[in-house]
């Protein structure tokens, strides 16, 4: 995948759950494409509809708290979202998005340095992440190094299927 | 330095001697189970990854019970497809609609034993630690990399241990205490570490009641909640498992992220409030709250215990007319059990819907919507906004008794003050 990404910001809270960025009642699609079109539902309705390729979702902390369901992750990258980036996440969800190769990126200080619709830049091998509006740039915490190459080659099932041997 | 309980089931699943806490390991996992709405995307993660088998069909369970029965054509299908894919690879531990929520099933049927390391593609896999099983929640992609190798990787966690000590207070409940903990610990204050349930309340609690402490760790950000082993545990899977096992302890010097005392002598009745589940306030505080559902049932709070406690206090009493109560099983044997001492009667007569084992309410998926407005007392695990459907809707987590008490009173009711 791209290493370097660049978006508009939209700034989402703490604890925004599973079941806010895609409810309950969607754990029945299994379309990726159909799970897009209920991304953050629960917390914004009209999201899916006014977010652009690339754009960044930024979060606070413990950001996809509660369910196992990989349709989060799938809803926001199918939707176009190109990363995100939280002050903090939970662990399943942190996992499952990096496994489906949508970067998420731990910024302690993410939340002060950037305000909804603010472009921002990402250097996913460099680990900064830059706000151009301030100039600010901000270092992410580093994903380990077997992170790095699953999401190199799209996410965990790519990497498997060469690297099977390996596992 | 000795090893936590945790470290020892990930050290011996990995092939090693020793892991300490923050070391990235591959495991070889011993238990694999799939609830229905994550398994399709489990097998197709498994399939993207050149795999056509599961790596031991003895190691996989499915268990269909967050639709069950279907009752959205999607769901109808996704049903058809698991059967189908069941038939294909020849898994013989496969649960259909009749069966019951997956972590109950899974502790009835006798396949969680001590000491195992086990992954299921639902987050309250967790429930499992009751056994001194190493238990956690992954995605359907970690998944399918466990159904195609049966291996996944995993941080060794820190460990948080939560002694609990004190006698419980006549109605006050295992669901309580966790609640208190959980308000205590905060909703990420446990991210990737183990929370390990100790001290005398802990072991005066049958498997049911250590159930609904483990059930809950990942609501604190916990990869698993985990009880040490005892007799009790033996007992349990002697009826129910001709499998042998071994049990694992923590010893006396491992290494412990915190340790934490609740005495809970004098535990009052706890709330989880909107929307946030360390929300959480002693029940005098929110009591007089009106309510228009209950919901009795879900694998934090739907076994036999639970609903002997509801039924005692439902007895002779009528649900609040302004209230819808529901009552789900966890499982197809806690349903008879239940049917057998009378209880479904009592429920019924009290005004209840009962209604068949499955995930009932708990995930605004399938039974007991609420509208825009409405307030529900639940004693599932979850009350985040729009979780039981409108996102103006409010839940209020709390426990069986509380739950059956505050139906009654068609408000949240301390149970101990019902008239």
């Amino acid at each position: 995948m791209d290493m370097k990404l660049r978006g508009k910001a939209w700034k989402f809270g703490d604890d925004m759950n599973t079941d806010l960025i895609i409810p309950g009642k969607y754990l029945e699609l299994t379309d990726p494409e159909e799970m897009a079109r209920h991304a953050m539902e629960g917390v914004d309705p009209g999201f899916s509809e006014r977010v652009k390729p690339g754009d960044i979702v930024v979060g606070g902390r413990n950001f996809g708290c509660g369910s196992s369901r990989e349709h989060a992750p799938l809803a926001l990258k199918h939707v176009g979202v190109g990363a995100v980036v939280a002050e903090s996440f939970a662990r399943i969800f942190y996992r499952n998005a990096v496994n489906i190769g949508l970067p998420a990126l731990e910024c302690p200080d993410i939340t002060d340095a950037v305000e909804e619709g603010d472009t921002i830049e990402i250097d996913l091998t460099g680990g900064v992440i830059r706000n151009t509006r301030t100039g600010s740039q901000l270092r992410f915490t580093p994903l380990p190094d077997f992170l790095v190459e699953v999401l190199n080659e799209g996410g965990l099932a790519a990497y498997l299927r060469k690297h099977m041997d390996e596992w | 330095m000795g090893m936590t309980i945790s470290e020892k089931i990930l050290a011996r699943a990995s092939g090693r001697m020793e892991v300490r806490a923050g070391e990235i390991v591959k495991a070889e996992v011993d238990l694999a189970m799939m609830p229905d709405l994550t398994a399709i995307l489990a097998f197709k993660a498994m399939r993207e990854m050149g795999r056509e088998q599961v790596w031991d069909r003895e190691k996989v369970v499915l268990v269909m019970d967050h639709v069950a029965p279907a009752s959205t054509l999607n769901a109808a299908i996704v049903h058809r497809d698991i059967r189908r894919i069941v038939e294909e690879q020849g898994i013989e531990h496969f649960y259909d609609v009749n069966s019951g929520v997956c972590h109950q099933v899974l502790a009835e049927k006798g396949h969680v034993k001590p000491g195992m390391l086990v992954v299921g593609a639902d987050s309250h896999t967790c429930t499992h630690g009751a056994f001194g099983a190493f238990a956690t929640g992954v995605g359907s992609t970690d998944m399918g990399a466990a159904l195609a190798t049966g291996k996944l990787w995993f941080k060794v966690p820190e460990t948080i241990r939560v002694v609990v000590e004190g006698a419980l207070p006549r109605l006050v409940a295992p669901k309580d205490v966790i609640l208190r903990v959980i308000g205590e610990i905060g909703a990420d204050g446990a991210t990737y570490n183990a929370v390990e349930f100790a001290g005398d309340a802990v072991e005066a609690m049958g498997i049911p009641g250590r159930m609904t402490l483990c059930n809950m760790a990942i609501e604190m950000g916990g990869k698993t909640g985990i009880v040490e082993p005892d007799e009790k545990t033996s007992a349990y899977l002697r009826k129910r498992t001709a499998a042998p096992f071994e049990a694992v302890r923590s010893d006396d010097d491992a290494r412990y992220k915190a340790v934490l005392h609740i005495d809970v002598s004098d535990l009052e009745p706890q709330i989880a409030c909107p929307d946030k589940v360390d929300n959480v306030k002693p029940v005098s505080e929110v009591a007089g709250t009106p309510i228009d559902q209950v919901f009795i049932g879900s694998c934090t709070n739907g076994r036999m215990e639970d609903l002997e406690v509801a039924a005692t206090i439902l007895k002779g009493r009528r649900v609040h007319p302004g209230v819808r109560l529901l009552v789900v099983p966890a499982s197809r044997e806690v349903y008879l059990e239940a049917l057998d001492a009378g209880l479904l009667r009592v429920f019924a007569e009290a005004g209840a819907l009962v209604c068949n084992p499955s995930c009932g309410a708990c995930f605004g998926g399938h039974i007991g919507i609420l509208a825009p407005g409405e307030a529900c007392l639940s004693t599932s695990n979850r009350n985040f906004k729009g979780r039981q459907g409108s996102p103006e809707a409010e839940v209020y987590l709390a426990s069986p008794a509380t739950a059956a008490a505050s139906a009654v009173a068609g408000a949240i009711t301390d149970p101990r003050e019902l008239r």
